[in-house]
């Protein structure tokens, strides 16, 4: 799709945090066009941008005086995260020191003052990915459901939401989102769902998987109940915490990020699946985002072995936890293949060929371009297609002309 | 076979490089103690453009003699490129990765001649 972005470049001899992203990704932009799938349809299930670059301007979009007038004070102070955010200051080690640029800083020039500039970059990495659409969520914030104060997360969440749909996405139609619910706050959530359910560039919800709740609980339901009903997807993001007692005695960044990633989402996955969540909510569409693929083999045979062991602690289930994990959606990212025959095994497991989703992470220290699912050697044409982008056309219902 | 010209050897300062592009083919030449080592600019791991990442020195980790762990610290000797796309690292003076023998970057030979810099492909 043209978006009126000049394409010839020279290559810079060093990527820095000044690389316009197009050079960056210029070696994903040739790839594809090498191997003949730059017209295919692909669909990026899991983006971010810099709202704290933005943070005056979505500080401006509480409703609260009180918090907006904290919002605004925070920002001449120095050192720390942002005012009223909780981001965690071990995030800074996620670029290893400097070494991958793009997560350090998105800090090239952008002429193009008529649009947020947010919206230029994402464009920007939309055509060197060769993306028709693109799903895009924020990136400190998703730390916020671990915010000491519920209230702050709610408010922060609303403001947030107003902002994204107001100055961002209504820019450029091929980009969406799932926009952050703050589960400590259900009747927010609900006020979030109805006030944005029937904005055409919002595709569904997330709840950060980051937090300290029962996905379960009762007081939740609600929630569920009424994205069902307005057929509008579910996501779990999964995100890190150097906060959690067992994630401190990582005390690397690898390591922390390794597990953390992870253990977030097996224990809302684990609590979602025995107490019944998909037979209560059987047309709830629920996607688990980034915690990579390597967890849904584990997982899928430590429950059905417990299950069936332990059916009266779990009576509301009709089958096996891996057949209901396989009714459920996934994205790939970050992908792991230094064992491709696990991977392999993976796939099949999660039925990868209906299930899963291909996601960029962009512009995130791990992201995984288009060519990482292209270049897996154990899947057919359709398959790569399917991944790729005829999945989330399908879930989301997205227009997307065909190539 | 073909050569393909660099530049000069005088342009190139210790731990210099130049990345040049032949057609589909590009490759970085990097000066390294003295000595020439050129590579595809594309990582083994998703094809990221390794030659044009940062270079820094390998990390180590300093265990004394009862085995406890003393700290960091940059090795005085091996010199690395990191692929600015995930952080993967390779010897610049071997094309290895310093933990997987079996990543390794696509090396080429570079010839000095008269002053003038080639990379045979």
């Amino acid at each position: 799709m043209d978006s009126g972005l000049e394409q010839a470049r020279d290559l810079p001899q060093e990527i820095t945090t000044e690389t316009d992203t197009r050079d960056i990704l210029a070696r994903e932009t040739k790839y594809q066009i090498e191997k003949g799938f730059r017209d295919w349809t692909i669909v990026d299930v899991d983006a971010h941008h810099s709202e704290m670059s933005s943070w005056r301007e979505v500080v401006e979009y509480l409703d609260d005086p009180i918090l907006k007038h904290y919002g605004q004070e925070f920002q001449s102070r120095t050192g720390g995260a942002p005012g009223l955010s909780n981001a965690m200051p071990g995030l800074r080690y996620q670029d290893v020191g400097g070494r991958v640029p793009h997560q350090t800083q998105i800090g090239e020039a952008v002429e193009d003052k008529t649009n947020h500039r947010d919206v230029t970059l994402i464009r920007r990495s939309m055509d060197a990915m060769g993306l028709d659409h693109q799903i895009l969520f924020p990136g400190n914030l998703l730390q916020l459901g671990t915010h000491p104060q519920p209230r702050v997360e709610a408010h922060l969440a609303l403001a947030y939401n107003r902002w994204v749909c107001e100055r961002i996405l209504p820019v450029d139609d091929r980009v969406k989102t799932l926009l952050y619910l703050p589960i400590s706050e259900p009747d927010m959530c609900l006020k979030i769902i109805r006030e944005f359910g029937d904005n055409p560039n919002v595709s569904g919800f997330m709840i950060t998987a980051v937090r300290y709740k029962p996905v379960h609980h009762n007081q939740f339901i609600p929630i569920y109940r009424e994205l069902e009903e307005r057929g509008l997807p579910l996501a779990f993001h999964a995100g890190l915490t150097w906060g959690d007692d067992w994630m401190k005695q990582l005390d690397l960044f690898i390591s922390m990020h390794a597990i953390s990633f992870v253990l977030c989402n097996i224990v809302h996955m684990t609590n979602w699946i025995i107490h019944g969540m998909q037979e209560r909510f059987p047309k709830l569409d629920v996607i688990w985002i980034e915690s990579g693929l390597a967890w849904l083999a584990f997982l899928m045979q430590r429950l059905d072995s417990e299950y069936l062991m332990r059916p009266s602690e779990a009576p509301l289930l009709k089958k096996l936890p891996s057949e209901y994990m396989a009714d459920m959606y996934y994205t790939c990212q970050p992908i792991e293949t230094s064992n491709m025959a696990l991977t392999e095994e993976t796939f099949k497991a999660v039925k990868a060929e209906t299930q899963l989703l291909y996601a960029s992470d962009w512009p995130h220290w791990d992201f995984n371009p288009p060519s990482t699912i292209y270049d897996l050697p154990f899947l057919d044409e359709q398959a790569k297609r399917n991944i790729l982008g005829e999945n989330a056309v399908r879930l989301f219902g997205i227009d997307t002309p065909k190539k | 076979m073909a050569d393909l010209y660099v530049g000069r050897d005088d342009e190139f300062e210790d731990r210099g490089r130049k990345v040049i592009v032949h057609g589909d083919l590009e490759i970085g030449v990097f000066f390294v103690d003295g000595n020439f080592y050129a590579y595809e600019n594309k990582c083994v791991h998703q094809g990221g453009p390794v030659c044009q990442g940062r270079i820094l020195n390998r990390v180590v980790e300093m265990i004394a003699d009862d085995k406890t762990s003393t700290g960091l610290a940059w090795s005085d000797e091996d010199v690395h490129i990191v692929c600015p796309w995930h952080g993967y690292e390779f010897n610049l003076k071997t094309g290895v990765h310093p933990g997987y023998k079996n990543a390794r970057l696509r090396p080429f030979d570079v010839k000095v001649k008269d002053g003038e810099v080639y990379v045979v492909t």
